[in-house]
């Protein structure tokens, strides 16, 4: 053997070991990034999973004619601002006789959310053969109480409320008569002060309205665009200007695109701060190098074959890109928009600059109304103190990560089932 | 008649035009002998109508609301009786908002001076009249221009080659708003930027070490001037940045790694979606997860070795950046490497070398300039990360380098300049541009040479 090879086989060991440690890197790397990925997710399902159910308490309500203040039942005006909270009040203080005083008493009536009422006034709207009448009723119960009763035996103690609180919840517990059912307001209110009341329709509506507007220019736009590097461009220095400017969009800061907005779009041109629309023409401006980029790349995966078909039969250069090139490319160019959506969709910052970050109850009838957008509910509530709106952030952003999740989805899907390969 | 409405009703127009197009071309043709005759096909007199009727109007349309409201009120201004002319600029604005809140009836007109009433009403009776006046003069356009269209047409008429070159000139309109929208950027930015300097001195804003930009309200306030000395929200800007970059850099590098060299099929399949979801989730979400599990996270481990470390530490903001940035790292770095021939691999196996040692001398050198490209991108992506330093990074301008500290970051002051109460013109909003303008040409100098190194290493092996 030579002295070369006994070298090479010495330090063959080393080397091996070597191989093993960078392979062992890689693992852990892929790992790491894996691993964070299943904590996001974890943690974010695991905050907000419970606000998807909300405490609910029974209690006897009596409809009390002179509590409510109702003399008149055709009078709109007495039913909706009439006395409810009032009738309330009379089954706690019924219910808990021990309470006395101002402070004991505030504590009480401190245990029903403040949005009961309205149901009582929408059921007493139904159905006005219910004054005088006592029902049994399963009370919407205040944000803290509902963060008590969720939480495990041993985290009670840190709990907000009083000594006097912890004990009445406990005796209706007791005679089973706390609950927790389906949160349906987070489904369909706008947003509230209240953890218990707030809920993401308001936002989802806004954002819908957003997509739309975003939807309708930029996909035209975008395709519009595509067509006319890949197709009609000369090949000149204007050209190319424009190839590099889409380059550089699409990796500009999203908040750039909000100070444009703010400056160009509110200050410019004068449009309402906080609506969609003017959401909608940042995020177009945002995702359209996103749609340009790949709805070029349809076009181009287009064989030259079915041109010179068409061309061959006498198609002119038009007919030929919007008969045959298109509806061929229009496949990939949907995938591409529905990604470049997704992005829009999640997208805070610029939507910050241009004002939808703005407390709204409403939920918007239009795209000129103010309203906020989802990601941005997520911002607000995320910023909020009380404790209930960390699971309700967290159940915002499992409703946005599965529109995502279903977005993403659908553009795998259609790559899948249309795209076609020449 | 409502903007929305008078649109609605143009969309109505159009398909009329378009109609009356298609019959005429068909009723000339006839006496011919049939369509066959025509120079075009009826869809193309068809659309040709529908052009003439439609962009004639929305061209006037659209001239007409860009400057009506400032015409109305310049008129509004100017019937004021020149003793309530108001002194100026700011004193103009409170009074346009008067005449407007009792115009729309938010204010009552017996608690203004009778002029600005008086002016209220005309105010009112100016945008009657604007709308009913924009109407009918869309609609007398529009059918002007269908019937031009119409009577144009004879069979001897180029109408595809019309339709063709209208459309082909909306094609390239649409590709040119990639330029308007840099230049609408640059423009905004470096307007107000300008302004800005007016106000504070360019090396007071580069050069200056105390970030406080509350300004006092009134002049006999004690309050502090307002100083706008960015150097600190550069410094805390890299700091975060580089915590990202430190993790992401590695690990997006060596997943990209692993996945291009050494992953089977099977494992790549899973493994390189996987990592890009990282990359799908919004930044409030990052932001989210930073501000209330990583960052108590660390905080409480830095106590338990005795660390004092802020709840808003940079750590933990850079942390969860990094993250975020680790498959925009892995998926660039692996399309470089796979770029890089398979002759290179194939020499260095042949000679002995193991894979570990093929890919650091041979393989990675090769792929260096587009790994650096890829670098430079992922920092402007940190640098320009606006959600997760809002929500997870401090407001208080900190001049220091240790990640457990708070610090303020560009973005997030300009997130917190220009939302809340603001009035347009003070030093206080407008820094928040001149911190855009800094933050457009570093990620622009960024992307220029990344994608520039990019480039030139593609070409390398192509």
């Amino acid at each position: 053997m030579s002295k070369t090879t006994e070298q090479v086989r010495k330090s063959l060991g080393k080397r091996y070991r070597a191989e093993k440690r960078f392979k062992a890197y890689g693992v852990s790397a892929i790992g790491f990034g894996l691993l964070a990925l299943v904590l996001l997710f974890t943690d974010i399902i695991g905050k907000g999973h419970s606000a998807f159910f909300e405490t609910y308490v029974k209690m006897e309500v009596i409809f009390d004619q002179d509590t409510l203040d109702i003399s008149d039942f055709r009078d709109e005006e007495q039913l909706n601002f009439a006395n409810y909270d009032g009738v309330i009040r009379n089954a706690l203080r019924e219910e808990f006789p021990s309470a006395s005083g101002r402070q004991e008493r505030r504590e009480l009536y401190s245990l029903i959310s403040t949005g009961a009422g309205y149901e009582l006034r929408d059921m007493l709207k139904e159905d006005p053969s219910l004054m005088g009448q006592s029902v049994t009723l399963w009370l919407l119960a205040d944000d803290d109480v509902d963060v008590y009763v969720k939480s495990a035996q041993d985290d009670r103690l840190e709990s907000r409320l009083s000594d006097n609180q912890k004990s009445w919840i406990e005796s209706l517990e007791a005679q089973d008569r706390v609950e927790l059912q389906w949160n349906q307001s987070l489904f369909t209110h706008g947003d509230s002060r209240e953890p218990e009341l707030a809920g993401i329709w308001g936002a989802v509506t806004g954002s819908f309205f957003t997509m739309l507007v975003t939807l309708l220019l930029s996909f035209p736009i975008g395709v519009a665009a595509a067509i006319y590097l890949e197709e009609f461009a000369p090949k000149n220095k204007f050209t190319d200007f424009i190839e590099v400017n889409i380059n550089n969009l699409a990796a500009v800061p999203s908040i750039i695109f909000g100070l444009l907005g703010l400056a160009v779009i509110i200050g410019l041109f004068g449009l309402p701060r906080s609506v969609p629309v003017v959401g909608g023409i940042v995020l177009t401006l945002m995702t359209l190098p996103t749609i340009i980029i790949s709805s070029r790349a349809a076009i181009k995966a287009v064989p030259p074959s079915i041109r010179e078909a068409a061309m061959g039969l006498g198609a002119s250069k038009m007919q030929v890109v919007l008969h045959h090139v298109l509806p061929l490319a229009l496949p990939g160019m949907l995938t591409g928009a529905i990604i470049g959506m997704a992005q829009a969709l999640g997208e805070t910052a610029p939507l910050l600059m241009i004002g939808m970050v703005a407390f709204i109850v409403d939920v918007p009838g239009g795209p000129l109304d103010p309203s906020t957008v989802l990601p941005v509910q997520i911002y607000l509530w995320a910023d909020s103190p009380e404790q209930s709106f960390v699971a309700l952030t967290s159940a915002a952003i499992m409703v946005l990560l599965s529109f995502l999740i279903a977005m993403n989805t659908l553009a795998v899907f259609l790559r899948k089932r249309l795209e076609r390969r020449w | 008649m409502q903007t929305g409405n008078l649109l609605l009703l143009l969309v109505v127009m159009i398909a009329g035009a378009y109609y009356m197009g298609h019959r005429r071309s068909f009723a000339l043709a006839r006496p011919l002998g049939g369509i066959r005759h025509l120079h075009s096909l009826p869809f193309y007199y068809a659309m040709r109508t529908a052009i003439w009727c439609a962009i004639p109007a929305l061209v006037v349309l659209g001239a007409w609301l860009a400057f009506d409201d400032t015409l109305i009120r310049n008129m509004v201004m100017g019937s004021l009786p020149a003793a309530s002319q108001p002194v100026d600029g700011s004193a103009a604005n409170l009074m346009l908002n008067q005449i407007s809140n009792v115009a729309s009836g938010a204010l009552s007109p017996a608690s203004v001076s009778p002029e600005v009433a008086a002016a209220a009403e005309k105010l009112n009776s100016l945008r009657q009249l604007n709308t009913m006046a924009v109407t009918v003069v869309v609609i007398v356009v529009a059918m002007l221009g269908t019937a031009w269209g119409w009577v144009k047409i004879s069979p001897q008429m180029r109408a595809r080659q019309q339709v063709e070159k209208v459309l082909q000139t909306l094609f390239m309109l649409s590709a040119t708003i990639a330029i308007l929208t840099t230049v609408g950027i640059l423009m905004s930015v470096l307007f107000e930027s300008i302004r800005f300097f007016g106000k504070v001195p360019a090396t007071d804003f580069l050069f200056g070490l105390h970030w406080s930009p509350q300004t006092a309200l009134r002049a006999d306030q004690v309050a502090s001037e307002g100083s706008f000395g960015a150097i600190p929200l550069f410094v805390g800007t890299l700091l975060i940045s580089a915590i990202a970059l430190l993790v992401a850099v590695p690990v997006g590098l060596m997943s990209a790694i692993y996945l291009a060299e050494y992953a089977p099929a099977k494992v790549r399949a899973f493994a390189k979606p996987a990592l890009e979801v990282l990359a799908g989730v919004p930044t409030v979400v990052y932001g989210f997860f930073a501000a209330l599990t990583v960052a108590p996270v660390i905080r409480q481990l830095g106590e338990s070795i005795g660390l004092d470390v802020a709840s808003e530490s940079a750590l933990a903001a850079g942390l969860v950046m990094g993250v975020m940035i680790i498959p925009f790292v892995s998926s660039l770095a692996d399309d470089v490497i796979t770029a890089v021939p398979q002759a290179l691999r194939d020499a260095s196996l042949g000679l002995g070398a193991t894979s570990s040692e093929t890919i650091k001398k041979v393989i990675f050198p090769a792929a260096l300039p587009g790994i650096m490209g890829g670098i430079l991108l992922a920092a402007s992506r940190a640098i320009g990360e606006t959600m997760i330093v809002v929500m997870a990074a401090g407001l208080a301008a900190n001049m220091t380098v240790n990640p457990l500290e708070a610090v303020t970051t560009v973005t997030v002051q300009i997130v917190t300049l220009l939302t809340g109460d603001q009035e347009f013109d003070s030093a206080k909003t407008l820094a928040a541009f001149a911190l855009g303008l800094m933050l457009f040409i570093t990620t622009l100098l960024l992307n220029v040479i990344a994608l520039h190194i990019v480039k030139k290493y593609r070409e390398q092996y192509d």
